[in-house]
């Protein structure tokens, strides 16, 4: 008979297992899926999973990995570290777009002029935008012990309402004929987030989401402020007594996060995606929270975690396209990952025993 | 960077063979590729292009082979999901939201040899056309049964962002209900979607308990029929879609969006190699606009009166926007008999006397 045995300590090696094992498990059930809308299973997944990196037109899907998932591994970044510490930023969605909204009204409010110094200053404003949203809840923790879950996620809608109005308003292009969306970034080369590399796909957002990582890596193991985060997320108590300064925490914690999200909106709107539009978002914020849980709260696993997670977006659309799958058997497969991985996580925490049952 | 197909074999030499392969069979077949901003399974908008895209393998048969991708984002995401279309051998792709004028247009540029048909922008390229429907047209008609139809002369108008195409709707419903009912009046709820159960159910709601009795929608659900179903004695109209399932009663009549003649000559004209870069702006006469089954729970007077109006419009004898008509803050807009050109109505951004509130800026 099976029997679960909690582990004096969290496995390490499964640690690195689950999530492979996740992946795994979501190709066979996933599989099945396929297989049962009558489609080649075996085709689907080599769909998904190669054609992207090594099928013909993989030319093209390699750099569209690293713009897809450039932001997702910005966003979770940010949103990693306070996860660690339990404080948990569920509105990187609205911070994202306050971050878009700032630093492409920076841009825009040179146009037409030509300057070096446009960009850096675009780059500003959309840290600041991402990191002030990110304060609203912050401070109301802090000061009146408000919850952030509901007020970083209530301000997502709030965020959303006021990109629909700048879209609409301040920001609207004032040649697009009365429709809503901003001036397209694209045709304006100083404040234009370009490849830095053409044909590689690695525009200055992709480079600042290594360079985060780089950052958070560094921080976590080799900084006073990263072990305080790890102690307050694994022994809180402990960490109080430790002197940890818990406002401190959770104004730095949301702060980071808030600023990373911010400066993804930021590179987003000024580079892949280049105006502000009614439908600027797309779930890239509540997406990175996934990716941050897949990655393990890990600097090295999210890279990994965002690139696989931008790879079952494009492989995705490519099963749509080429295989007529529905867009919901490949969400339902997306979700699938995220589910198989919290069930094996099991395992980091306990251990599998086959034990004879005895008569009591 | 431009990819034709010519510069794809040169490219790759590896893929030379797979190439040749992929271009011979492309010339079999005319692939045409739609992308959607919906599911295919909406009951509106994105519901109406599918069948559109259906129409055309129906009427083709071998001949074509169509491809969809649904759910696609407007923004960086729907350039890649044309590029991976035109990478993959389509010869014509149908870009079916507003918001993929600029991804169709610049994925245009890479692929001089494809061609691309972009719904209700206004941007074209010597490979890109672009089309869209009149509905206005269709809401002269919901307007006159709506003014016809309402005892507590309320009715009730969900939008969904504010712009031209949508402000055209509110006017030229607004202007026909008056003409039959003096006393009619107007609640606007902006919902600031194209499609969302929940907010277009909340709007049918505010609006019922606004006392409005006959409720518009520009958004693509079938929600804010299941609100009227649920308050009783409320009216509506299907939107892009007949919404048939609805009838007699809630859905009295409905706007039908219809694709398929356009997506047939369309596809046609590219097999014969003839396709040229055009703007289409179709109504009730050439099809693209069709008016649903009117129910009978319309008083037949009433119905009469409605489909007189409508064959007035699809044979040029009315055109919905015809003077005296004033803006809303009281400036004349057009004379007596003048009617608005395409222009005006293309960028129209005012409501048109009478009408209470403002376009949210």
């Amino acid at each position: 008979m099976l029997k679960l045995e909690k582990r004096p300590q969290p496995s390490r090696v499964f640690a690195w297992l689950t999530p492979i094992f996740a992946v795994i498990a979501t190709m066979i059930a996933g599989g099945l899926l396929f297989a049962a809308l009558g489609k080649n299973p075996v085709e689907a997944i080599r769909t998904i999973f190669w054609d992207p990196l090594f099928g013909e037109f993989a030319f093209y899907y390699r750099p569209q990995l690293l713009v897809k998932g450039g932001p997702l591994i910005l966003i979770a970044i940010g949103l990693s570290l306070g996860f660690r510490a339990g404080i948990w930023n569920i509105g990187a969605e609205g911070q994202y777009i306050v971050g878009a909204i700032c630093g492409a009204a920076v841009g825009l409010a040179f146009y037409p002029l030509e300057a070096w110094y446009i960009f850096p200053l675009m780059i500003l404003g959309g840290a600041l935008g991402g990191l002030l949203w990110a304060m609203i809840p912050a401070l109301l923790k802090v000061k009146f012990g408000t919850n952030e879950i509901l007020v970083s996620l209530m301000l997502v809608y709030v965020a959303e309402n006021l990109l629909a109005a700048m879209a609409l308003g301040p920001l609207k292009n004032p040649e697009g004929h009365g429709f809503p969306g901003s001036r397209n970034l694209k045709d304006y080369p100083s404040a234009f987030n370009d490849e830095i590399i053409t044909g590689t796909g690695m525009h200055w957002g992709v480079l600042t989401a290594f360079l985060a990582v780089i950052f958070a890596y560094i921080l976590l193991n080799r900084h006073l402020l990263g072990f305080s985060i790890r102690l307050t997320g694994e022994a809180p108590r402990a960490a109080r007594f430790s002197g940890v300064n818990p406002t401190r925490l959770i104004l730095f914690c949301l702060g980071m996060s808030g600023l990373m999200a911010g400066l993804a909106g930021l590179f987003e709107v000024s580079g892949p995606s280049g105006q502000v539009s009614i439908d600027f978002n797309v779930g890239y914020g509540f997406t990175a929270i996934i990716v941050a849980f897949l990655g393990r709260l890990h600097p090295v696993g999210i890279l990994l975690a965002g690139l696989l997670m931008a790879l079952t977006y494009i492989g995705g659309e490519l099963a749509q396209g080429n295989l007529g799958l529905p867009s919901a058997a490949i969400q339902l497969f997306q979700g699938m990952l995220l589910f198989f991985l919290l069930a094996v996580d099991l395992l980091t925490n306990y251990r599998v025993r086959f034990a004879k049952s005895e008569a009591a | 960077m431009k990819f034709t197909k010519r510069a794809m074999l040169k490219g790759a030499a590896t893929a030379l063979a797979l190439g040749f392969a992929t271009t011979a069979m492309a010339q079999d077949k005319t692939k045409v590729g739609f992308v959607y901003v919906g599911p295919v399974g909406d009951g509106g908008w994105t519901y109406e292009h599918d069948q559109g895209r259906k129409a055309v393998e129906a009427h083709f048969g071998d001949k074509v082979e169509t491809t969809y991708v649904e759910n696609v984002p407007e923004g960086a995401d729907a350039e890649r999901v044309i590029t991976q279309m035109a990478l993959q051998g389509a010869d014509l792709i149908f870009t079916t939201s507003f918001g993929y004028m600029d991804p169709t247009i610049n994925v245009a540029k890479k692929f001089p040899d494809v061609k691309f048909e972009h719904a209700t922008g206004y941007k074209t390229a010597q490979n890109v056309s672009v089309y869209s429907a009149r509905f206005y047209e269709g809401r002269a008609i919901q307007g006159t049964i709506a003014g016809h139809m309402t005892e507590s002369n309320i009715i009730g108008y969900i939008a969904s962002f504010p712009i031209p195409e949508v402000i055209r709707g509110i006017n030229s419903a607004y202007i026909h209900a008056k003409k039959v009912n003096p006393d009619v009046q107007f609640k606007i709820v902006w919902a600031y979607t194209w499609f969302d159960p929940a907010k277009e159910a909340d709007a049918a709601k505010v609006l019922i308990e606004q006392g409005a009795d006959v409720i518009l929608q520009h958004t693509d659900s079938t929600a804010p029929q299941a609100a009227a179903v649920g308050a009783g004695n409320v009216y509506t109209f299907g939107q892009a879609s007949d919404m048939a399932e609805f009838a007699p009663m809630p859905r009295i009549s409905s706007i039908i969006d219809n694709w398929a003649p356009y997506y047939i000559a369309r596809t046609q004209a590219v097999m014969d190699g003839t396709w040229k870069s055009t703007s289409t702006w179709d109504g009730i006469g050439p099809g693209m606009v069709g008016i649903g089954e009117i129910s009978d729970v319309v008083p037949a007077e009433v119905k009469a009166d409605a489909l007189a109006l409508k064959d007035a419009i699809a044979n040029g004898d009315y055109h919905p926007f015809t003077g005296p008509l004033k803006k809303q803050d009281g400036s004349d807009w057009l004379a007596d008999g003048q009617t608005a050109d395409d222009g005006t109505l293309a960028g129209m951004n005012f409501y048109v006397e009478g009408i209470e509130g403002e376009i949210p800026q």
